[in-house]
Formats: C-alpha cells, sequence, structure tokens
C-alpha cells in the first residue's frame, strides 16, 4: 500500500520535472541552422571539392599515382626544345603540356592523398560541397586548360615528332649495320690478302 | 426556444418573417458549416502549433519555409498535397468498412462540438444531456477506429485497432467518473447550466471547488482524456515506432486526412469539456475582465488545454499496455471513485 502511494507521488512528481526541463527547452535557443538560407562555416581542411591550379601543375603525375581509386586520369605531352611553357608558383620549370587532367568526383573517396605529394600544391581540397547534379557524367571534370583542337594539334605534333625518331633511329641503326658489314668485308678481304 | 435559434433571430432579425421550419433549417446548417469550418481552421492552426512546440522543445524551430512568417502556411500546404494524392484502398481491404471508417471518426469529434457553450448564447444545442450525450458521442469513434483497423486487413492496424478498443472503453470509465464529481455537485448535466454555475471569479470555478477534491478529480479527468483521444503517452493505438501507424496504416490522402482532422477535434473537445466542467466556460477569471467577450474565454482556454496536452506529449515517452492498464483500473478509478465518495460526504456533512 505505502509502495503504492509512493509511485504515484514518483509519477507526478517525475512527470513535473519532465515538463520543466521541456519548457526550459521550448525558450533555449535553436540549435539547429536554416541550411540554404544560413551555411555553417567548415572547419580549416575539410576535405570537399577537388581543385587543381593549372598554371601550377607540371603534369608529374604524382597525384595519379597516389589515388587510391583511380580517380584522376592525366595525359602529357612532352614540351619541344625552344617552347617555354612557364614555371610553376614555386619555381619548378614546366616541361609537359597537360592535355588532360580528368578527376572523376564520382569515385573520389576524399582522402587527400593526392594533395600531399603533389610537388607544387597545385592540387587541393576545396571547402566547396554543393556539386550535385543530375546525371553521374556530370561529376567527371577536366581541369586541363587546353581545348580539343590545341589537344589534336600537339598529339598530331608528337606522334610526327615520334615517327620522325623512330625513323631517325631505323637509319641509325641502319647505318650502324652497314658500317658493320663494311668491315667486316674489309676483314675479311685483309684474311684473304 | 432554443438559445442558439434566440441568437440567430436577433442577429438576422429578417428571420422571424420566415417560415419557421425554413429558419430552423438555415439556421442549423449555418451552425453546422461553422462548426466545420471552425474545426478545421483549428485543425490547421493546431497541426502547426505542434510542429512549432515539438522543435523549439527539442530545440530546433519547425517549418519556416511557406507562408513567410515561421512557415504559418505549412499545414496548408501539406492538406492540399493530402487532398490531391491518389486514394489508395489495398486491394484484400473490405471496401465498404474502409472507406466509412475515417468518416466515421470524424462524424464523432464534429457531433461533440453541438453541444459546446461558446457563450451563454451561442450553444448549438442546449441538451439538458449535454454532457451525457458528448460522451457518449465521442466512445462511438473507436467503432470507427476499429472499423478501420479491421477493414485494412493488416496486422498492424488490428493491432492498433485492438489496443485502441481496449483502452478507449477503459478509460470512459474515470473520464465519467471525475465528470460526476462536478456534476454531483451541480446538479445539472446541461452544458449552458454548468458553467452559469460557475460564475463569479476564478475561485468560484470548479477546479478550486472543495479544494482539493475537484483539483484531483480535474487532473485525473485531463490524464484520462488523454487517453481518449490517442494522444500521447498514450498512444498506443498508434504507435508509430512499434506499429508503423496502427489503425491508420494503410489509409493515406484524403482519408487519413480525416483521421488526422478527427484526432484534433477530439483534442478540442476533451479540452472544451475540461474547460466546461472545471474551468468556468466563457466566464472570465475575474470580473473586470467581462468586457472581453466569452468566446474569447472559452477558446482560450480550451487552447491552453490543447498546448498542454502538447507539452505532455513531447515531454512523456509511449507507455507499456500493461502500463496503461494499470494506469486507468488501478489509479485513476479508484480516485475518482474516492473522490465522489468525499465530495458526496462533504455535502452531506
Amino acid at each position: 500500500m505505502k509502495q503504492y502511494f509512493k509511485n504515484i507521488y514518483e509519477a507526478i512528481a517525475t512527470i513535473l520535472v519532465g515538463m520543466g526541463v521541456t519548457w526550459r527547452h521550448l525558450f533555449t535557443r535553436a540549435v539547429t541552422v536554416q541550411y540554404p538560407h544560413v551555411k555553417r562555416e567548415l572547419p580549416e581542411r575539410s576535405r570537399m571539392q577537388l581543385f587543381v591550379d593549372m598554371d601550377d601543375c607540371i603534369g608529374c603525375m604524382q597525384c595519379q599515382r597516389a589515388c587510391p581509386v583511380d580517380c584522376i586520369d592525366i595525359k602529357t605531352i612532352r614540351a619541344g626544345k625552344e617552347e617555354d611553357l612557364g614555371e610553376a608558383g614555386n619555381g619548378t620549370k614546366k616541361k609537359l603540356h597537360v592535355v588532360q587532367f580528368y578527376i572523376d568526383m564520382a569515385k573520389c573517396c576524399y582522402c587527400a592523398d593526392c594533395v600531399f605529394p603533389c610537388p607544387t600544391g597545385a592540387i587541393r581540397m576545396t571547402p566547396e560541397y554543393e556539386f550535385i547534379t543530375y546525371d553521374r557524367s556530370s561529376l567527371l571534370i577536366n581541369f586541363s586548360q587546353y581545348s580539343d583542337e590545341e589537344r589534336a594539334a600537339l598529339e598530331e605534333r608528337e606522334r610526327k615528332e615520334k615517327e620522325a625518331q623512330a625513323a631517325a633511329k631505323a637509319a641509325r641503326l641502319k647505318a650502324a649495320e652497314e658500317a658493320k658489314k663494311t668491315a667486316a668485308a674489309q676483314k675479311d678481304e685483309s684474311k684473304s690478302e | 426556444m432554443e438559445p442558439l435559434v434566440q441568437f440567430f433571430y436577433i442577429l438576422l432579425p429578417f428571420l422571424r418573417d420566415w417560415p419557421e421550419w425554413l429558419a430552423l433549417t438555415v439556421i442549423g446548417i449555418v451552425a453546422a458549416l461553422l462548426m466545420f469550418g471552425f474545426v478545421a481552421i483549428f485543425a490547421l492552426f493546431a497541426i502547426w502549433l505542434e510542429r512549432k512546440v515539438s522543435a523549439h522543445m527539442q530545440d530546433r524551430i519547425g517549418p519556416m519555409e511557406v507562408g513567410g512568417w515561421h512557415g504559418w502556411a505549412q499545414t496548408i500546404a501539406d492538406t492540399i498535397k493530402l487532398l490531391v494524392k491518389e486514394d489508395i484502398v489495398p486491394e484484400n481491404a473490405d471496401r465498404i468498412l474502409f472507406k466509412l471508417a475515417p468518416a466515421i471518426v470524424f462524424t464523432a469529434a464534429l457531433a461533440g462540438f453541438a453541444v459546446l457553450p461558446w457563450t451563454q448564447d451561442f450553444i448549438p444545442a442546449d441538451l439538458n444531456v449535454g454532457l451525457l450525450y458528448i460522451l457518449s458521442v465521442s466512445s462511438f469513434a473507436v467503432i470507427g477506429i476499429l472499423m478501420g483497423g479491421w477493414a485494412s486487413n493488416n496486422k498492424w492496424s488490428l493491432y492498433g485497432a485492438m489496443r485502441s478498443a481496449s483502452q478507449m472503453v477503459s478509460y470512459e470509465i474515470p473520464v465519467a467518473l471525475a465528470l460526476l464529481a462536478v456534476v454531483m455537485n451541480a446538479g445539472t448535466l446541461s452544458m449552458r447550466h454548468l458553467v452559469m454555475a460557475q460564475s463569479g471569479n476564478i475561485l468560484d470555478w470548479n477546479v478550486f471547488n472543495f479544494f482539493p477534491l475537484t483539483a484531483v478529480a480535474f487532473i485525473i479527468y485531463f490524464v484520462a482524456s488523454l487517453a481518449e483521444v490517442n494522444r500521447t503517452p498514450f498512444d498506443l493505438p498508434e504507435g508509430e515506432s512499434e506499429l508503423v501507424g496502427g489503425f491508420h496504416t494503410e489509409y493515406s490522402g484524403m482519408r487519413f486526412a480525416f483521421f488526422f482532422l478527427g484526432e484534433y477535434a477530439n483534442m478540442y473537445v476533451v479540452s472544451a469539456i475540461a474547460t466546461t466542467v472545471f474551468l468556468g466556460g466563457w466566464l472570465p477569471p475575474f470580473e473586470f475582465l467581462s468586457f472581453i467577450p466569452g468566446p474569447i474565454w472559452f477558446v482560450g482556454k480550451a487552447m491552453t488545454m490543447v498546448f498542454i496536452q502538447m507539452w505532455l506529449r513531447w515531454t512523456l515517452p509511449r507507455l507499456r499496455v500493461d502500463q496503461l492498464m494499470y494506469t486507468c483500473w488501478k489509479v485513476l478509478t479508484p480516485f475518482s471513485f474516492a473522490i465522489i465518495l468525499l465530495i458526496g460526504l462533504w455535502k452531506v456533512i
């Protein structure tokens, strides 16, 4: 019987305590943020969308090699001897045309492993996180500043250079062979004499 | 003559020239539409308020977008969404019962409005058994809920409906007994006379009568009425975390909206009964405040009770079924009997 009244008393008392708590919270400031209107400042070094500053990129492909999910795809073309591509921000000379620099943000796992090996600090994580699209293919971003025509021209030039090199090499090889043959013939001649 | 008819005759004198049957029909239809309009607007407001109260109690701010100022039009947008949604009836459901159930629940809730005394002159029907009428009509809702749960042909719905039946039937008893404690003293069941008997200042209200006996009766009535209208902490029939949605699991669109409307109308009805019986109805708490018209006092008091219901809802977790029955049969019912006995003795001595 005593327990019965004690239970009732406790029920009422605890309900009143609970109501006091909710009453206090009715007037405390909301902790939520009205997201699209108000944006919370992200912490320093937060890892969101990747960005590549192509003025700094020297096309060394360190980031592509570091990427654990293969979301970076770079293609480079060697610059000609008389061409000057300028320097990266830290003074490293640029020797390669970076004709393709794909980053697939749909694959990216935001590990930032590509950021640390970069010798010039060209690739970095930005605090930009609103990049949803209606199509997955739009998440494939090409950072390269070369247009399709420029790229085609460079590729054409490289192909020709390679052909020329191959031709030169073949010529060199042939010449060497000839020289060998003539040397051998001369040897034979001298022996028979 | 009915106070409502007199009220309309004073308001619109040309009604006197009409034949009586026509005037009565027009007055009846207008009063019914008024009540329906009130229920709809009240539900829109109360749902918005509930979302706001719940949000602020959880340190959020709730709807903010629709309509501009604090998202006031959110429930209007939600209602339009519900109205244009597809009306789905499950394949194996009992179609007739399924479609009838929300109508019954809502009708039962709306019928309660017939005897609510808004002021001395404006009461749709001044029955001399008003309180008895409202109690019997509100228990009618359980049939609708049971019907909806059964007709859905879904185990969750049936569980919810069975719980609802056991809960609402049990809690009728403390509700009726707690009100009886007051009726014993007032000697009338008419809602209008119950309020008129409390005229004076705040201390003449029935809550402070036989202090603290009727105050306890008031608390018993309030707790039991929460269970009557399936509000948290007694929302076992819906129990969204265990029964999906309880009796209205299978309902969508318009019919779901009517269940919802019925629930909120019921909230108002039980609060209005508490106001009428315990808190002096349309009467102001002090004589000098009587320049404020009665309906404002009545709605204000009822809204305060509705707010307390919401406050409790966001404070307490749901009870277990056995705790629910324990509270009803072992706490509320014996206490209300004791109060009736004590008030009887007090009156005799």
